[in-house]
């Protein structure tokens, strides 16, 4: 079954990004090397950039068009977010930063999953605390809570162990792949690094120069470093 | 050694309370103009700048004499504001206020301005992709991010306010118990043969007020950025 399908053109300086693809469910790899348009797809998909043609389209529901002028505003997309550097707010707690999705957008409080994903993520006993007293490791899982907890459609995760040295991103990539296995939540993971994405990805998506080249499952990341 | 007279109370309780009154009123103002120049995209957004800025440069007594031409009874903002509110700034401690907040006015929007510029914007996107709309954006991160600035701005334009005396003497003149601050009381003073000794004790008063706020910028100013840096 399509979970997004997406069509975009876009002109970004002296990339023109034209991309086309269509998703399943489980974890999707965007793969391709610094400056394919990657993160510019993702912030597409997300809302936070306006593509110059095209549509996409998350399950039934049309959240860009250009022919029809629909462009659905981020807060109405219901797709989580992970950010290479976390982005978690510094004037919030911990547990703040995890519970804004859900206080943004009005539901009531759900201890029984707040606790699930804390503890999933092992970050229970980060609670208290500011983002700025965090490893880089610990704020991407709070990240990737925060992102689980506003109830996403879709998972949408740029680089998320970009940031973070070899030991770290070890760290994560064990509950991310508890995550792909348990969770119904199909992702976009995006990454230049073929090795990290051989462990997490189910199917390929690789770009380069603002295009597809190929879509299809792992094979496509054999011979990329 | 300081007994205030009752009429050097009255100096002292309404200065303070035309400065508080000066800069509640800035403020929403404030945000608002500091949020257009460090956001906004739009044509006269350098004439805005320049029109905000123009009390620090201008002689006061320019500034009081403009006020006194628009907000007098018969100037047409003034008379608007009569003629639908039964507003008067003439003559009236509300002028001082006025004067005062005008006055203290680039000093508040500057570090507000430059608190906003200095947000990470990333931020606010993140804000918008766990469903926060705009408006629950700005109250909930960019204001708060800001707070530092806002704090900063709010004590300045407060000392300012605080300290006005030639805009608000020009607009409102210097009556006791109206619009008579500090200020305008020691001027006063030193213009009466023995009025050295009241003078003095109003000087010291105007002294302990600004250190007073200049603590508590502090305090606040610390305060505000231990929740960042803090646990």
């Amino acid at each position: 079954m399509i979970v997004l399908a997406v069509e975009v053109e876009k002109r970004l300086g002296a990339l023109t990004l034209a991309a086309r693809f269509q998703i399943a469910g489980g974890v999707t790899a965007l793969f391709g090397p610094s400056g394919a348009g990657k993160t510019s797809l993702v912030n597409m998909i997300a809302g936070l950039l306006k593509p110059d043609r095209g549509c996409i389209v998350l399950d039934d529901t049309t959240l860009f068009d250009a022919a029809k002028a629909i462009n659905v505003p981020p807060h109405r997309r219901q797709i989580g977010c992970v950010f290479q550097e976390g982005r978690l707010f510094p004037h919030l707690s911990v547990r703040q930063n995890l519970d804004y999705g859900r206080r943004m957008s009005g539901r009531p409080r759900n201890p029984t999953e707040f606790e699930r994903i804390a503890s999933l993520l092992g970050i229970t006993h980060l609670l208290q605390r500011r983002p700025r007293m965090l490893s880089g490791g610990e704020r991407q899982r709070v990240a990737i809570g925060r992102a689980l907890l506003m109830q996403p459609r879709l998972l949408l995760l740029d680089e998320p162990l970009a940031s973070l040295d070899a030991g770290h991103k070890g760290e994560i990539l064990p509950y991310l792949m508890r995550l792909r296995d348990e969770a119904a939540i199909p992702m976009v993971y995006v990454s230049h690094i073929a090795g990290e994405l051989r462990q997490i990805a189910t199917s390929v998506v690789r770009l380069d120069e603002g295009r597809v080249l190929a879509v299809g499952g792992l094979e496509l990341l054999a011979g990329a470093s | 050694m300081l007994e205030l007279s009752s009429a050097e109370w009255t100096a002292v309780e309404l200065s303070l309370r035309i400065a508080l009154v000066a800069t509640a009123w800035a403020l929403p103002f404030g945000i608002a103009i500091g949020w257009l120049l460090a956001r906004g995209k739009f044509w006269g957004k350098t004439v805005l700048d320049g029109l905000v800025h123009l009390p620090l440069v201008l002689p006061p007594v320019v500034t009081g004499y403009l006020l006194l031409m628009w907000f007098g009874r018969k100037g047409p903002i003034g008379a608007f504001l009569y003629d639908h509110f039964g507003v008067v700034f003439a003559f009236r401690w509300t002028g001082a206020a006025l004067a005062s907040g005008v006055m203290g006015f680039p000093l508040l929007v500057r570090p507000i301005r430059l608190a906003l510029e200095a947000i990470d914007r990333r931020l606010e996107d993140a804000a918008a992709t766990l469903g926060a709309n705009p408006a629950l954006v700005f109250f909930t991160v960019t204001l708060p991010l800001a707070l530092p600035g806002i704090v900063a701005g709010v004590l300045l334009c407060f000392a300012r306010a605080l300290g006005e005396f030639g805009a608000t003497i020009t607009f409102v003149s210097n009556i006791p118990g109206e619009t008579q601050t500090i200020s305008a009381a020691i001027y006063t003073f030193l213009q009466i043969p023995d009025g050295d000794a009241a003078a003095g004790r109003l000087v010291v008063v105007a002294i302990v007020l600004s250190l007073a706020a200049l603590i508590a910028a502090e305090w606040l100013g610390r305060r505000a950025s231990a929740r960042f840096h803090g646990e």
